[in-house]
């Protein structure tokens, strides 16, 4: 219990630091975004006094109010989920654009990787266990995958696998011309096609690193003493293999799979950027490039919350599968 | 007399898997320190020896040629002399980071561990949430906000996004070696705090701080690639990540241009697998149980059916 209110404690503070964070660079930097902005929507229609008042909310005043009362009124809109008007994408609100975009970045991304993290430990716990073995010579292969730049081997394989040999669409998240979006056979199979280079990708660059950290745990807890007990019990190697030596070699993974949640996020803006997802990572790009600040903030403080959520959920998974996390608390 | 000689012949055949798992390592360290080498000298001589990277030249894009030993660009710039260009400026990048990583990681992860206390609690809760902060989409809001971006800024950028993980880590073994016997005979003895963290401490975080050094330079050539990749690098420089994006841009995918978009990334790829590789038989030096402590290994410990009945009649 001591243990769940520590971590709860923590990703409070951390949700603190973020938002706050969030709040002082668009102020800190030099030029005036508001302006920028506003300047914007008015090319696009009227803009009205609540729209004004919503962007200089989020980031940032030359009204001479003090700091602390502009942080308020910050805390206070996004507690109401308002994230100012796009301008990219005008008239809609920020939060309507992350709605339609988050759900196509957490299925390409995320299934990519728990599939990258399940062939990695597979493939890392056989290699431990028979070192040597022609698994064992992969290794240097996967990790030679993971130094080349992600951008560059998607680059590399769009190009050979969507131009040379036309096995896969170039760009797009479904087929946009023949089939309606919804619940239906022909629109889930068109996603999965359009998907399945991106999330191969995703794959092949980051399943190295989870193979050879499981191996490399694996090689340590084989010279544990309770290894050493299993075999002179005489169990089957397969099971002192699955039993004894992956379940505590799988520790470390299982920790590090929280981290490399932040950078799945991060990666998906390449990633959608080579392959023009329309997920949230482009949704970023544009309005980078359409100097669409609130958007950018909005996506921003979006892609930080998910990230704490999903390690908060994998801090809350550890302390099951491993006591010890618990005792010492 | 038997017993002897058989436990010699053993140790004999330990020594000699041992001496060729040294020998694996060093021919590891030797192929990165060689590779990473190579190309730490074409960065810092290439520039000197090859025409003006900027120079436009109406043949347009061409195919590798005596006079463009890597073919031109589609304005008729030498591909060969960006790339020099490039090499010296994403090592430059990664040189500042590794830098700065190793100046911000060491002071939160080790001085934090050391001083302990609240002092500790701190600095941890700190690296925590630059850990859970995402890096990449940081760099991007950060970087959007500044039109003119030198190398130096984004380098900056880079490195205060990506210290955290390193910290953790020293963090962990300073408070392991902290405990120590040695560190607390040395206490006993009357020694400074200063001296004890300098003198008795530091050195044995040397292998561990130089392999997260080299991690953080793979990690920010890779990043500043991505970034100037996205188009939100550092403006008016050359790195392989700007060559990729103009080679991008000027649709070198498309028209087959081979000789522009590949080395460049090749180059990425190759220096950081030679890192990579350094990194490897850093760990293994640091870390015995990755050298012998296998399953493999253990197998050799077994003596033959013929040791055995010769041990047993040496004890009979």
């Amino acid at each position: 219990m001591r243990y769940l209110l520590r971590k709860l404690g923590f990703y409070l503070v951390a949700l603190w630091a973020a938002l706050t964070v969030n709040f002082f660079v668009p102020r800190l930097m030099p030029g005036d975004p508001v302006e920028i902005l506003l300047s914007k929507l008015g090319q696009h229609g009227p803009v009205s006094p609540e729209m004004r008042a919503s962007t200089e909310a989020l980031l940032g005043t030359s009204s001479g109010e003090p700091l602390w009362s502009q942080y308020l009124d910050y805390l206070g809109r996004l507690a109401h989920g308002d994230l100012g008007t796009s301008v990219v994408f005008f008239p809609a609100s920020v939060s309507s654009i992350i709605e339609q975009t988050l759900p196509w970045t957490i299925g390409l991304v995320g299934l990519a990787t728990v599939i990258s993290f399940l062939v990695g430990v597979g493939l890392g716990t056989l290699a431990g266990w028979k070192r040597g073995s022609w698994l064992d010579s992969l290794i240097p292969v996967t990790t030679m995958f993971q130094s080349v730049p992600y951008f560059w081997l998607a680059l590399i394989l769009l190009f050979t696998l969507g131009s040379v040999w036309p096995v896969f669409p170039l760009n797009g998240g479904y087929d946009v011309y023949n089939v309606t979006v919804g619940w239906n056979g022909p629109f889930l199979g068109s996603v999965l096609y359009y998907g399945a280079l991106p999330a191969l990708t995703i794959v092949l660059s980051s399943v190295g690193g989870w193979m050879l950290g499981m191996r490399n745990m694996m090689v340590s807890t084989l010279s544990e003493d309770y290894m050493l007990t299993a075999e002179a019990k005489g169990l089957r190697p397969g099971r002192i293999m699955r039993g004894y030596a992956a379940r505590n070699a799988i520790l470390p993974s299982v920790s590090g799979f929280a981290i490399s949640l932040g950078f799945v996020v991060a990666g998906s803006i390449v990633t959608e950027a080579v392959f023009s997802y329309p997920g949230i990572g482009s949704a970023l790009l544009q309005s980078v490039g359409g100097n669409d600040y609130a958007l950018m903030q909005g996506i921003f403080l979006v892609i930080t919350l998910s990230v704490l959520g999903a390690n908060l959920l994998v801090d809350l998974l550890y302390s099951v599968i491993d006591p010890r996390t618990r005792a010492r608390a | 007399m038997t017993m002897t000689t058989e436990l010699a012949s053993v140790a004999e055949a330990g020594k000699t898997t041992r001496v060729r798992r040294i020998r694996l390592s060093n021919t590891k360290l030797a192929t990165g320190l060689v590779i990473g080498g190579a190309i730490v000298l074409f960065g810092l001589i290439g520039p000197f020896v090859t025409q003006d990277p900027r120079l436009v030249n109406d043949i347009g894009l061409s195919a590798p040629s005596a006079d463009h030993w890597l073919g031109t660009t589609q304005t008729g710039q030498d591909v060969l002399a960006q790339l020099a260009y490039g090499t010296r400026g994403s090592l430059t990048v990664g040189a500042v980071v590794g830098v700065l990583t190793l100046l911000l990681s060491g002071f939160f992860g080790v001085v934090g561990a050391y001083a302990g206390g609240w002092v500790d609690e701190l600095f941890s809760l700190f690296t925590n949430i630059m850990l859970v902060i995402p890096g990449l989409p940081l760099v991007i809001v950060i970087s959007s906000y500044v039109p003119d971006k030198s190398i130096w800024l984004v380098s900056i950028v880079l490195a205060i996004t990506s210290w955290a993980a390193s910290a953790l880590v020293l963090r962990g073994y300073t408070l392991s070696l902290r405990n120590r016997d040695y560190v607390l005979a040395s206490r006993v003895a009357g020694e400074k705090r200063w001296r004890i963290l300098t003198v008795e401490i530091l050195p044995n975080l040397i292998p561990l701080l130089a392999s997260q050094v080299v991690f953080a330079v793979i990690f920010a050539i890779l990043g500043e690639a991505g970034l100037s990749y996205l188009g939100l690098g550092a403006s008016g420089s050359f790195t392989w990540g700007t060559i990729l994006y103009y080679a991008q841009n000027g649709l070198a995918l498309r028209l087959g241009a081979w000789w522009w978009f590949v080395p460049p990334g090749l180059m990425l790829a190759l220096f950081g697998a030679a890192l990579s590789l350094i990194n490897f038989s850093i760990d293994e030096i640091i870390n015995p149980k990755l050298r012998n402590q296998t399953r493999s290994a253990r197998k050799g410990w077994r003596m033959s059916r013929e040791q055995l009945s010769k041990a047993k009649e040496a004890t009979l």
